[in-house]
């Protein structure tokens, strides 16, 4: 277990979002992340986050798809197993091709996918920790991570100057660990219910 | 808006390069024309005009992919493209000038000439031939000349009034129902656009003035084969102007984001054109039909097996290596040697569709090939240069523009 102190602030609007990151970064504080209701364009440039390389790893399961179809094809067809197919030769590339191309793409996906979820730690009974149940919904969500050096009053101030109108403090798990989400838990309080 | 170069100058360098270029084909021309086309062996004079004609639907091809790209665009309501978009405008109008040399050229084979070397239905062996009388109905010089007249007149005609209506942008800022109906025109007209370019450029046009070379074969990959082609090389020459204008430092607004999205287009269309290359391949490979197989006799198993495979390479794997990360399309040489390379290309391809069917034995590639195409590339940089200059870089006042100086891919 890495239990970790969060000062975790909350914005209502990506334009308020951004000169926030910006702001947070060049006063020195680490961001921990940014969870966002649906996916923030520029947002990775802003956090001076690296480019992803999982499109490095497709290339390379894809490359992997096309040896193993072409090896896989051409040995059983023309050394283990030779058959005539309409008198063609026994090494027929043209025929070959759409099954090396959809192997291509079928190691391809499916390797990032799975990749991307071990990038995300995301599988089942995995669990993380949520900072605000509403990141899901409509609230922008940044978490900054507290050092020993960090003076979580200042922190706060701070991000209450840069716009942030809920900030709380957090102590989270980093990692992930085992366990479900309790099907009892309410994530959100249904405002409707109290109401009636 | 700050202070932008939104005026075109033709620099005097480049003026002197499109007119050495149209000098040097002209020579070309005549000296082909002497050497050639008047000469009384009929093989000799096929050669002739098969390499005008390839040329001339070629270069018509790729500038008419311009009103292509615009007209899609506009369809699908995208904004991106606003940034440069005078870039296609002023190369589509070289369908006005390209269209009908293709025109004449094309009736002087059919109706002067009554080549028959090239188009084997002219001939009266034909009307005795059981499959090419079949065929007779469409392959017949009438339909021929009526269609040919209507599809490049259609093109240029609508190919026009997108551009006077892209001139209405220059007038002064639209309000909300101006620009609504601002919109639906451009709308109006691209739909026909399209729908014409479907009727000719996707179907009818190829088979009559390419695939009806091997009037006995046919594929019904054909026409879209060649769509693909021009309209890769079409991408390929708005980059290349794209290119040449930033580094003259005009086009302020577009910049890295706007040119991948025009090298997103040159790649996937290079895999788009390889599929269908596959796909008339493989089918026939298999299949092993003497009637189908013919055309490739010659591509595959004799003379032109170099330049066929060469195609492949140029159009297919360069594309697909290099053109495949992030960071090479956003790279302006990179995406420069590959718009050349990729024109090159798709010449090359429609060289081997028409000269791999005229002169089966023996590859012609030469001085005469380069001399033409270096006309037509002189012309394309004369009168494109020409034509930005007339009107201002930026559609200042277009509903869209914003959408394109803030796009991010």
């Amino acid at each position: 277990m890495n239990v970790k102190k969060f000062v975790v602030g909350c914005f209502n609007d990506e334009s308020v979002l951004f000169p926030a990151v910006k702001k947070v970064r060049t006063a020195g504080y680490k961001i921990h992340d940014v969870y966002t209701p649906y996916p923030v364009h520029g947002l990775d440039h802003a956090m001076g986050l690296r480019e992803t390389s999982l499109h490095t790893a497709g290339f390379i399961y894809a490359i992997t798809g096309t040896c193993t179809a072409l090896g896989g094809i051409s040995w059983i067809l023309t050394s283990d197993w030779p058959l005539n197919f309409g008198g063609k030769p026994h090494f027929s590339l043209p025929a070959w091709i759409p099954i090396i191309f959809e192997l291509t793409v079928l190691f391809s996906a499916v390797g990032m996918v799975l990749t991307f979820c071990y990038l995300c730690r995301l599988a089942p009974f995995l669990k993380k920790h949520h900072f605000h149940p509403r990141a899901t919904d409509d609230y922008f969500v940044m978490a900054i991570e507290c050092t020993a050096k960090t003076n979580v009053d200042d922190l706060k101030a701070f991000l209450q100057n840069a716009g942030a109108f809920e900030i709380d403090v957090q102590n989270a798990e980093t990692g992930w660990w085992l366990g479900t989400y309790d099907k009892e838990q309410q994530l959100i309080k249904d405002s409707a219910v109290e109401i009636a | 808006m700050a202070s932008i170069r939104e005026q075109f100058e033709m620099p005097s360098k480049t003026r002197t390069w499109s007119l050495a270029l149209i000098i040097a084909g002209a020579v070309a021309l005549v000296l082909g024309f002497i050497t050639k086309g008047m000469s009384s062996d009929e093989h000799e004079k096929a050669l002739f005009w098969g390499t005008l004609m390839y040329n001339s639907i070629y270069f018509t091809l790729i500038c008419n992919a311009s009103m292509f790209f615009i007209c899609a665009t506009t369809l699908a309501m995208g904004g991106w493209q606003m940034a440069f978009r005078r870039i296609p405008e002023a190369i589509s109008t070289m369908v006005k000038i390209f269209g009908p040399i293709t025109f004449v050229i094309l009736i002087y084979i059919v109706f002067i000439d009554h080549n028959h070397q090239i188009y084997h239905w002219l001939s009266d062996e034909a009307k005795t031939d059981p499959i090419l009388k079949g065929k007779l109905g469409f392959l017949n010089p009438t339909f021929f000349i009526v269609w040919t007249t209507l599809a490049i007149g259609l093109w240029i005609l609508l190919g026009m009034r997108m551009r006077k209506l892209s001139s209405e942008c220059d007038e002064g800022p639209m309000d909300n129902e101006q620009g609504k109906s601002f919109i639906w025109r451009n709308t109006v007209t691209a739909s026909l656009f399209i729908v014409w370019f479907a009727l000719t450029v996707a179907s009818t046009v190829p088979w009559l003035w390419l695939m009806s070379i091997d009037a006995h074969w046919y594929s019904t990959m054909y026409s879209w084969y060649t769509f693909a082609s021009s309209f890769v090389s079409g991408m390929s020459l708005i980059a290349l102007w794209v290119i040449y204008l930033k580094n003259k430092g005009y086009l302020e607004y577009t910049n890295d984001e706007h040119l991948h999205d025009i090298g997103k287009f040159m790649f996937a269309f290079s895999i788009f054109w390889t599929y269908l290359w596959f796909s008339q391949y493989m089918l026939i490979w298999y299949g092993n039909i003497s009637e189908e197989t013919i055309y490739f006799k010659s591509r595959v198993q004799g003379a032109y097996k170099g330049i066929f495979f060469l195609n492949l390479i140029i159009n297919f794997i360069c594309p697909l290596l290099i053109l495949m990360k992030r960071n090479s399309k956003r790279n302006y040489t990179l995406v420069t040697f590959m718009a050349v390379l990729i024109v090159f290309g798709h010449w090359v391809d429609f060289y081997q569709m028409v000269m791999g069917s005229v002169s089966k034995d023996e590859v012609t590639l030469g001085w005469l090939d380069f001399g033409i195409a270096a006309l037509y590339i002189g012309l394309i940089i004369f009168f494109v240069g020409k034509e930005l200059a007339k009107k201002p870089l930026l559609a200042k006042h277009h509903p869209f523009l914003k959408e394109s100086i803030i796009h991010h891919t």
